[in-house]
């Protein structure tokens, strides 16, 4: 089945397109990666991917579901993650709280969800600061945990919105291997970022800036005259 | 001794009061902690005095007070999500409009009444003094109906108090759920107006579950911190106002202000001081995962 199907969507706020006539489709076990500059339309293509804004026109499917319909196999991961300071919660409990979509309001969590619930910490590397407050945690920290969170949903489709801001350098290729080991599961993932490094290992690059300014393979999409017209520079050869 | 004891021991009123105000101390714990959480500390600040015209004009006609306060509840808790959607307002502007309104409208009611000043004092600050067998009955009630909410809803609250896209894209529908949690806390103020009064519930509803937030690691913990904080300023509360004859409903509520003062201060303390071990003190996961 397709993961993701996309024909003449057009996504933004109101009554005013920020993206339009966007058209892909995405099998599973594929990496597409989302550049362009702020504002450029990322984060609302993922919302919308996410079921938080409703697509303007045009045809989306997830799983041939629309978008929000099935939130144990999509999973999302704001630009943002929001870690307040008034929230008395530890680590662990944020991330169990990446299997509520599946627990709904009364089932009760077995010791499956325990399990994948540690095990997303480890995987992300958080799990030794497993019963501190995440008030109390670096925003490196809060970003593994958020991280940790999305993976706890054992989804289908990870949609990524900037998952590496706030790492250092091996945080960021933690990010990279833990996409790379979800891939390989057969989960999808749509990542957001300016990184043009991030696109190396995709299968699919879309350059934005308000449109769609290239999509294709990463040698196709990040030609130079693309790059110039989104970001006003060429990468350096 | 005889001072802490004696008047609870000899006085059926104080002990009414102190399982009245116990009870409200519970029910604001639950509701609170997911004010301080979500902060809807200005809509709970609405709620309390959106409740105002629908008791005076309960206490005009001669029916009961809870029946009105949970009209003027469901009509403020209806504006706010009318005014804020339909004229495209932000929260708080929308919340702000219809609580001076509804406050004004209240007073203008209780105006009508021959014993005005009375009958808007007790409204504000509640009769902990003279609560009955019958309002410890309906306070019980409350604070299992609050309870049995914050039971069934504590993920999508849990949810919703980081975000509400969180919760949306875990399947919870924000909108509903969001109303479920102002119910919960209309249903405190209208359970507690007769306690501690429309203008000082809301002190019973913030102070003592901020004061779990300093400590609590956990939602259960918070809830229970916040619920012994507030037990124990209803008992110091009435303590001092029974020895040196003050406003009890003012007494409880401004305890708790203070507990929640000094306990920011220690706070505070421990933390400057380097004796905060949470880097360190948990170096692996242990114990059971909470799911």
């Amino acid at each position: 089945m397709t993961s993701i199907h996309a024909s003449s969507l057009a996504v933004g706020y109101g009554k005013r397109p920020v993206v339009d006539n966007i058209s892909l489709n995405m099998q599973p076990g594929e990496l597409l990666v989302l550049i362009g500059t702020n504002g450029s339309g990322k984060s609302t293509l993922l919302k919308t991917l996410a079921g938080l804004i409703n697509p303007m026109h045009g045809d989306l499917s997830l799983l041939g579901s629309a978008p929000g319909q099935l939130p144990t196999q999509v999973a999302y991961l704001p630009q943002h993650p929001v870690s307040s300071h008034t929230l008395p919660l530890c680590v662990q409990d944020v991330v169990a709280m990446g299997r509520y979509a599946h627990l709904g309001l009364f089932k009760r969590s077995t010791d499956t969800d325990r399990a994948i619930v540690l095990e997303s910490m480890k995987r992300t590397g958080i799990d030794s600061q497993a019963n501190d407050p995440i008030r109390d945690l670096s925003g490196g920290q809060q970003q593994r945990t958020h991280l940790a969170q999305v993976l706890a949903r054992r989804a289908e489709v990870l949609l990524l919105d900037e998952p590496t801001a706030g790492l250092d350098l091996n945080g960021r290729k933690a990010v990279a291997d833990l996409i790379a080991t979800e891939r390989a599961r057969g989960v999808t993932v749509v990542l957001a970022t300016h990184e043009l490094a991030d696109a190396e290992s995709a299968d699919l690059v879309m350059l934005l800036a308000q449109r769609v300014v290239s999509l294709g393979a990463p040698a196709d999409a990040l030609r130079d005259e693309y790059l110039r017209e989104c970001f006003g520079f060429t990468q350096p050869h | 001794m005889n001072y802490l004891i004696d008047p609870f021991a000899n006085n059926e009123f104080m002990r009414l009061a102190l399982f009245g105000g116990i009870l409200v101390a519970c029910t604001c714990a639950i509701a609170g902690t997911f004010v301080v959480l979500r902060g809807l500390a200005f809509v709970g600040d609405a709620l309390a005095h959106g409740v105002l015209p629908g008791i005076a004009t309960a206490m005009l006609l001669g029916v009961s007070g809870i029946v009105g306060a949970a009209i003027g509840a469901a009509v403020m808790m209806g504006g706010v999500s009318v005014v804020s959607r339909r004229f495209r307002l932000s929260g708080d502007t929308a919340i702000g409009l219809l609580f001076v309104g509804m406050l004004a409208l209240g007073v203008m009611i209780t105006s009508r009444s021959a014993s005005f000043v009375g009958d808007l004092a007790h409204i504000l600050f509640g009769e902990l003094l003279g609560i009955t067998t019958t309002d410890l009955a309906w306070q019980f009630i409350a604070l299992v109906i609050v309870g049995i909410i914050a039971f069934v809803g504590r993920r999508p609250f849990l949810l919703l108090s980081v975000d509400d896209g969180l919760a949306r894209t875990s399947g919870f529908s924000a909108r509903l759920f969001h109303n479920v949690m102002l119910t919960m806390v209309a249903i405190t103020v209208i359970a507690s107006f007769q306690t501690v009064g429309t203008l000082l519930v809301l002190g019973m509803l913030i102070a003592p579950a901020a004061t779990g937030s300093l400590f609590a690691r956990r939602i259960e913990s918070m809830m229970l911190i916040a619920a012994l904080v507030g037990s124990l300023s209803t008992y110091i509360g009435l303590l001092v106002s029974y020895h040196y004859d003050l406003a009890a409903g003012a007494s409880i509520v401004l305890t708790a202000v203070v507990i929640f003062a000094i306990s920011a201060t220690a706070n505070e303390i421990r933390k400057s001081r380097g004796h905060d071990h949470h880097d360190h003190e948990h170096p692996h996961v242990h114990g059971e995962i909470h799911v």
